[in-house]
């Protein structure tokens, strides 16, 4: 091994394709995010058809593995019902998000629980309706507790998207394996090297992550020290 | 605080019963789930590959599900799971072992040993697997001298991916256990090894043993990208039979469902220890 | 048990003032019945005290009033209007969600350990009903929200969090969000309970200036006698899920005639 490093075309490739890997992401966060909240609320609704309906989703979404799942929604649905124009970037967040909403709702139904009865409890004392109990005082305190585990989450399925490389989509790892086509024509370059240097990105990547999802944590932390919901001089104006 | 602790009353009488099931003591289920792990390691060789994941019916061509197809392809299907739970369970038994050093190597008081053993953990549980399997074939290509099948590759790719998830497992589960703990031993005048082996592991063990089925299941989930170093897991026997016969949505839903057949009641099982030991510690 | 359609609202609403009334609560959890056929009734403006064993259901009767726990049988009725049930073409049904949280606009209830948010500060506390349940403007929930910081004597912690003041501190605040509210009946379930003996003081001098007041109607559960004793129009003994006995302290609490509000209260004074 001559050297650690790729070249600077090479490079140049690997960060394009991380605007696919990314862009799944973001995609596979958004709606993974939705179902999070739809199923994990779901899971502690009232009605028991709802909750045993969000249950189901839960234990298949958990029970399936993403790469499977990803397989039968980009390659076996489209084929079932025709729609094999269907773009393959949305087909691969999609099963990425199932995939994620499973486990974001145990997160969320957690976070949710985590918060104490009396919260519930002193905001219906205060007429607050349901959805504004959720919104306005459930919901952030269960923030705390949620982030953490959401960011590992979000790691998880970055790695998650890597998979999409199998369906034919030209994601990191896919440019990975075209740029070592090129070094085999070219016979230059070793794969073990590609290989770890494709990791490293990765590795960035999810470090990045965690980096945002540490800059909320501290965020949200900083509300329970009291903000300046009033400053001086308005306070002034009102007495 | 009224409202919390009525739900107690009436105290479930197998909890204070001291004699167990069998399947409820961990000293007992510990060993039979290692002997079963490496009974079917040593037995599945002997389950051939008959056909190599040909279907002896064919499907009828139409564009839309055909019932009979698919049923008929459970049998192959079977033999891709069976590869990929053999791939699992070798890899798993690898990752328990790696992760006991790895986690011994993190606590190490030696900073020259414990700051690069965290890096690697860090570095390998936040890349993905796909990536590693790809890495480690290259790499056992790239040496000389040395082949590997690719279910190996795979379980190695498994097993040491894991093995930094079981780690932090095992970090949590020496961590949770109380300091005093450590203190009584120390004035109990009892050496390193006998307080590990007496003291902390025993305690140690109900705290990881949840946490650990729970990761056999998510290598389990991931075992099927073998596919990508061609092991001749579920993914390839699905590819394969689109493959040969251009259909693909019975192959891959029958994957799926072959798939959630051995998850979920692991799932299940897993969870059923987790409740059991958290009643044992209330 | 009988239901009467046509309440009698004359007596138990005066004008801005609500008045209480139970006919035949039963509530229980499981096979214990906490409240047993109950009756009672408290006028507009009446502050009423509670006293009762530890564990015979006082809490329960603040918390099926305000609707934090669901009636087994019986009515409920505040400022003459049912809680939990409707009149439709003259019969009882029991209310929608929609009706009850109507009603329930009336009540507010303050609690032994507070439920303060502690995500928000303590005007936001304060703030946050009479913006998102009463549809005040921001600079409108401000003012009120000082004003009644201003009352209970926290003028300067208008931007500090729960996590940052002491108990009784906690205590007025939650006060002062319940009267953010304009409650008409308010429920104090031992409000000084879970606080250190030198800050049970701030918080009953509070509790004395919304009675002086005189229009809220309160019912509180206390062990404080002497406080009961000073400032309740009328006392109540509570056990075995009924009233036994009832009536203005000096005679309940002074030379109380039932067997067991004697031994409740020479248990209370030993200590
Ligand atoms: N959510 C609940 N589930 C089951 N039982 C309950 C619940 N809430 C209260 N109880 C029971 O109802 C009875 C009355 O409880 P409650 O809290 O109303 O008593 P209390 O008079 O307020 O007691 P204390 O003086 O201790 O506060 C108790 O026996 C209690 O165990
Ligand atoms: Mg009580």
């Amino acid at each position: 091994m001559e050297s650690w490093l790729l070249s600077g075309s090479q490079y140049r490739l690997l960060l394009e394709a991380s605007g696919t890997t990314l862009q799944i992401l973001a995609y596979a966060f958004l709606l993974g995010i939705v179902l999070s909240l739809v199923v994990g609320i779901a899971r502690l609704s009232e009605r028991a058809w709802v909750r045993g309906l969000a249950l189901v989703f839960v234990e298949f979404a958990r029970g399936i593995s993403s790469i499977i799942l990803l397989f039968i929604v980009a390659i076996a649905i489209p084929i079932l019902f025709g729609a094999e124009q269907a773009p393959l970037i949305l087909l691969s967040a999609i099963a990425l998000g199932i995939n994620m909403g499973g486990y974001g709702a145990e997160i969320i139904r957690g976070g949710i629980q985590a918060v104490p009865k009396g919260q519930t409890e002193a905001s219906i004392s205060l007429n607050l309706g349901p959805a504004q109990r959720l919104r306005h005082v459930v919901l952030p305190q269960a923030l705390t507790i949620i982030l953490p585990p959401m960011g590992n989450l979000t790691i998880e399925i970055l790695k998650g998207t890597a998979l999409v490389s199998l369906v034919g989509m030209t994601d990191i790892m896919q440019m990975a394996r075209n740029i070592r086509q090129q070094q085999l024509a070219d016979a230059v370059g070793t794969q073990p090297v590609l290989f770890l240097n494709v990791l490293v990105l990765y590795f960035i990547l999810a470090q990045v992550i965690n980096l945002l999802f540490k800059v909320a944590e501290a965020w949200l932390a900083k509300r329970y020290e009291g903000g300046p919901a009033l400053t001086g001089t308005e306070l002034e104006a009102i007495r | 605080m009224s409202t919390v602790t009525h739900e107690e009353k009436t105290p479930d009488m197998e909890e204070i019963h001291p004699h167990r099931r069998w399947y409820r003591r961990p000293s007992v289920v510990v060993p039979v789930v290692l002997v079963v792990i490496g009974y079917s390691i040593l037995v599945s060789p002997l389950v051939r590959e008959q056909n190599f994941f040909r279907p002896e019916v064919a499907a009828d061509g139409g564009v839309t599900f055909d019932w009979n197809f698919f049923v008929h392809l459970f049998p192959l299907m079977l033999q891709g799971l069976v590869v990929t739970v053999k791939a699992t369970l070798i890899g798993f038994l690898l990752a328990i072992v790696l992760g006991f050093f790895l986690a011994l190597g993190r606590r190490s008081k030696r900073r020259l040993l414990s700051w690069p053993v965290t890096a690697v953990i860090e570095f390998i549980r936040s890349t993905p697997l796909l990536v590693q399997l790809f890495f480690w074939q290259a790499l056992v290509r790239a040496s000389e001298g040395i082949t590997l099948e690719p279910i190996t590759i795979l379980a190695l790719g498994l097993g040491i991916h894991y093995a930094t998830y079981c780690s932090e497992a095992y970090r949590a589960g020496i961590n949770s256990v109380d300091k005093g703990q450590w203190e009584a031993a120390t004035a109990l005048n009892l050496g390193p090894v006998t307080s590990w082996t007496r003291v902390a592991i025993p305690q140690a063990v109900p705290n990881v043993l949840p946490a650990l089925g729970n990761y056999l299941i998510a290598g389990f989930k991931d075992a099927p990208m073998g596919v990508a170093v061609n092991a001749h897991g579920l993914l390839f026997f699905a590819d394969q039979v689109r493959n040969d016969t251009f259909r693909a949505t019975e192959p891959y839903l029958i994957a799926g469902v072959g798939f959630l057949l051995v998850s979920l009641p692991a799932a299940w099982l897993v969870r059923r220890l987790e409740k059991r030991i958290s009643y044992e510690r209330v | 048990m009988s239901v009467s359609e046509t309440t009698t609202a004359r007596d138990i609403s005066s004008k801005g003032a609500a008045g209480v009334r139970m006919r035949g609560v039963t509530k229980a959890f499981g096979q214990n019945v906490v409240l047993r056929d109950l009756d009672l009734e408290v006028a507009p403006g009446e502050k009423v005290v509670v006293i009762g064993p530890s564990g015979s259901g006082k809490t329960t009767i603040l918390r099926t009033t305000m609707t934090l726990e669901r009636i087994d049988a019986g009515t409920i009725e505040v400022g003459g209007r049912h809680l939990y049930h409707e009149s439709v073409n003259g019969k009882l049904r029991p209310a929608r969600e929609k009706h009850i949280r109507e009603v329930r606009s009336d009540i507010g209830m303050v609690f032994q350990h507070f439920n303060l948010f502690p995500h928000m500060t303590a005007l936001e506390n304060i703030m946050l009903a009479p913006m998102k349940v009463h549809g005040k403007s921001r600079q409108e929930a401000q003012a009120l929200g000082v004003e009644l910081l201003d009352k209970v004597g926290l003028a300067h912690a208008v931007n500090q969090t729960p996590g940052q003041l002491s108990g009784g501190q906690k205590q007025r605040v939650a006060i002062a969000r319940s009267l953010a509210c304009e409650p008409k009946v308010m429920l104090f379930d031992e409000v000084t309970s879970a606080l250190d003996p030198e800050l049970v003081g701030e918080v009953l001098n509070v509790l004395r200036d919304i009675a002086e007041e005189g229009r809220t109607t309160m019912m509180l559960v206390t062990h404080e006698m002497g406080f009961a004793r000073e400032m309740a129009d009328r006392v109540l003994m509570f056990d075995g899920g009924q009233i036994i006995e009832s009536g203005p302290p000096a005679e309940v609490l002074g030379s109380p005639q039932h067997e067991r509000t004697k031994a409740f209260l020479g248990a209370v004074k030993s200590h």
